[in-house]
């Protein structure tokens, strides 16, 4: 079933088209990737997705609702949630209360939000900051972290959200390449443990080919393929589009 | 800490009741002093934890001098009557009439305070950074200047209220208490606000407000609340001051926007903001400063007052609380610390 249809979507900025003609759908409970080289969109539709700017045309359904005209706090109150390609955390706040100011206010009423934090919302940050490995860190101001721990707690901060759909922009840009292999595993375990959808812009070929079940490759703005990651690695599009062939 | 902060809060609380009787003949300017405390608590609420710096704050405390002068003039007389006489003709009150309209007054200019911060809220949250400082402080100045040409409650002449009932010191001891009891209360609800999910809120929108939106915060919401509490206080304040002050007029006391506008300002920029307790040290130090300048340098006092400002805001910045968290981060709680039983701890750098 999916959980996330764009069709045919169009967005461009000035004479820039971003996106022509995007359609992709992404199943509930699965992992889906998104490639393609720099500049092929793949940031747009995200944006365009998750509400940051009006699309020129198509449609985006959210769970069967149409998401295309709402705003982006009013669509992430529906579960559906991003990190950014550039890490944006709260860097004067340590990673505790960072943790603890992402609990879901969706699912608070205003008096909820005067009370302060229990000792399961503390237990349950720490857990998380376990998860990604932040653990001894938890006190330190988090913009006094180095970028790939700042990554890490912003994935952690995403999961705390208890979001149904997580977007996830290049997750592991600038990640040591020794942390990867924890990273796509901890990636995993969101999904299958928490249940939470994926929907992954990733360049690093090896981590999207051994999670996603299904890829769409972008380029100039169209969508050139989609597949299994066999299918995708075997389409010699996809492989010109990445060596600049055309 | 090693401090016991019960008996910190008790010894503090007696020194406060005891000030205006150690000091009788300090009153006014130690009243002056909690009125300082009051609006840089309440400027940080916006300005520190939220990162929304207001030029505008001023326009509550204002507007709370005239509704409590209204309200407490009102329910004795005609108020157009009243101002119109500027001052002249008999308009007695009795003790009653003279504390009803104190306390009805000084609520009211609260709540009414509140719900104005609602209404331009809704308008200048759309702006960010300077240009909702130079919004708000915008507000302040049409509204000075709306009142002053407003005759109902006294035009550009200003208001009179009725002078406290007795004694002229029992007067002082009574509007230092108001001040001290609204300051008092003021750091007990903002100690436990910002220890709230509410006041995380605050703080993410200081940090990252596009970040905090993508989260799902309800960004406009928090903004409102916050910035209507804040009015209250600062409208219960300028209330307070109406009674205190007795005479005014719109646009040297009450709108005062070069004066208790900036001074709110720099008292908490001295303190360092996004503190509990920045904005009551700041505001400490500056009314000191303030006294000894008026006091020795006569003449020279908005010289000297110009200079801190200057110094303040562009080598002190972070103010003396800001200043101790850079050289003693550990007083602060900021530690790395280990982990006993590890074996997730790998992926940490």
């Amino acid at each position: 079933m999916s959980i996330i249809d764009v069709s045919n979507v169009s967005k461009s900025f000035g004479g820039v088209k971003a996106n022509t003609n995007v359609s992709i759908t992404v199943e509930k409970g699965g992992i889906t990737g998104l490639i393609g080289p720099n500049g092929s969109g793949k940031t747009t539709l995200f944006n365009s997705i998750v509400g940051y700017h009006p699309i020129d045309s198509g449609s985006i359904k959210y769970e069967g609702q149409e998401i295309s005209k709402m705003l982006v706090p009013e669509i992430a109150r529906l579960g559906l949630l991003r990190t950014f390609q550039q890490t944006r955390i709260y860097g004067e706040m340590d990673c505790v209360e960072n943790m603890l100011i992402s609990l879901p206010h969706r699912k608070m009423s205003i008096w909820d939000t005067f009370q302060k934090n229990t000792a399961e919302d503390r237990e349950k940050a720490e857990n998380l900051l376990d998860f990604v490995g932040l653990y001894e860190k938890r006190f330190l101001r988090s913009g006094s972290l180095s970028f790939g721990q700042q990554k890490l707690l912003e994935f952690a901060m995403a999961l705390m959200n208890e979001p149904t759909v997580l977007l996830l922009d290049e997750p592991t840009a600038g990640i040591n390449p020794t942390l990867i292999n924890g990273l796509i595993d901890r990636l995993k375990r969101a999904n299958s443990e928490f249940g939470i959808t994926l929907f992954i812009i990733e360049h690093n070929m090896r981590v999207i080919m051994n999670m996603a079940d299904t890829i769409y490759c972008l380029a100039h703005g169209e969508l050139l393929a989609s597949g299994t990651s066999e299918e995708i690695q075997n389409d010699q599009r996809v492989i010109d589009a990445y060596l600049g062939a055309h | 800490m090693a401090i016991n902060k019960n008996a910190l809060y008790t010894i503090l609380l007696i020194v406060i009741a005891a000030a205006p009787f150690v000091f009788p003949n300090y009153g006014v300017q130690l009243a002056t002093l909690w009125l300082f405390i009051i609006v840089a608590m309440t400027w940080d609420m916006t300005g520190g934890q939220m990162g929304y710096n207001s030029l505008g704050n001023i326009f509550f405390y204002g507007t709370g001098m005239y509704v409590a002068a209204v309200i407490a003039i009102g329910l004795v007389y005609d108020v157009g009557e009243y101002t119109s006489a500027f001052g002249g003709g008999r308009y007695d009150f009795t003790d009653a009439q003279y504390f009803t309209g104190f306390v009805l007054g000084v609520i009211g200019a609260g709540i009414f305070c509140a719900i104005s911060a609602f209404i331009i809220g809704y308008v200048t949250f759309g702006l960010r950074g300077p240009y909702f400082a130079i919004g708000t402080l915008g507000v302040a100045i049409a509204a000075g200047e709306l009142v002053s040409n407003w005759d109902w409650v006294g035009g550009g002449q200003g208001i009179t209220l009725p002078v406290y009932p007795g004694n002229l010191d029992d007067g002082k001891v009574f509007i230092y208490f108001a001040f001290a009891i609204t300051g008092v209360v003021l750091f007990i609800f903002l100690n436990y606000l910002y220890k709230t999910r509410f006041g995380a809120a605050m703080n993410a929108i200081r940090d990252d407000e596009e970040k905090a939106e993508a989260m799902g915060i309800h960004t406009m919401r928090y903004k409102l609340i916050s910035w209507a509490l804040s009015a209250f206080f600062i409208g219960v304040a300028g209330g307070i001051s109406a009674f205190q002050i007795i005479s005014f007029e719109p646009l040297e006391s009450a709108y005062q926007t070069i004066n208790l506008g900036i001074f709110m300002v720099v008292c908490v920029l001295l303190g360092g903001k996004g503190t509990l307790w920045g904005p009551i040290i700041g505001a400490i130090l500056f009314q000191l400063f303030k006294e000894v300048t008026w006091n020795y340098f006569l003449g020279w006092q908005w010289v000297a007052l110009g200079a801190l400002i200057i110094v303040t805001v562009v080598y002190f910045q972070d103010g003396l609380m800001g200043y101790l968290r850079t050289v003693r981060p550990e007083w602060f709680g900021q530690t790395v610390e280990e982990k006993s039983d590890d074996a997730a701890g790998e992926a940490a750098r």
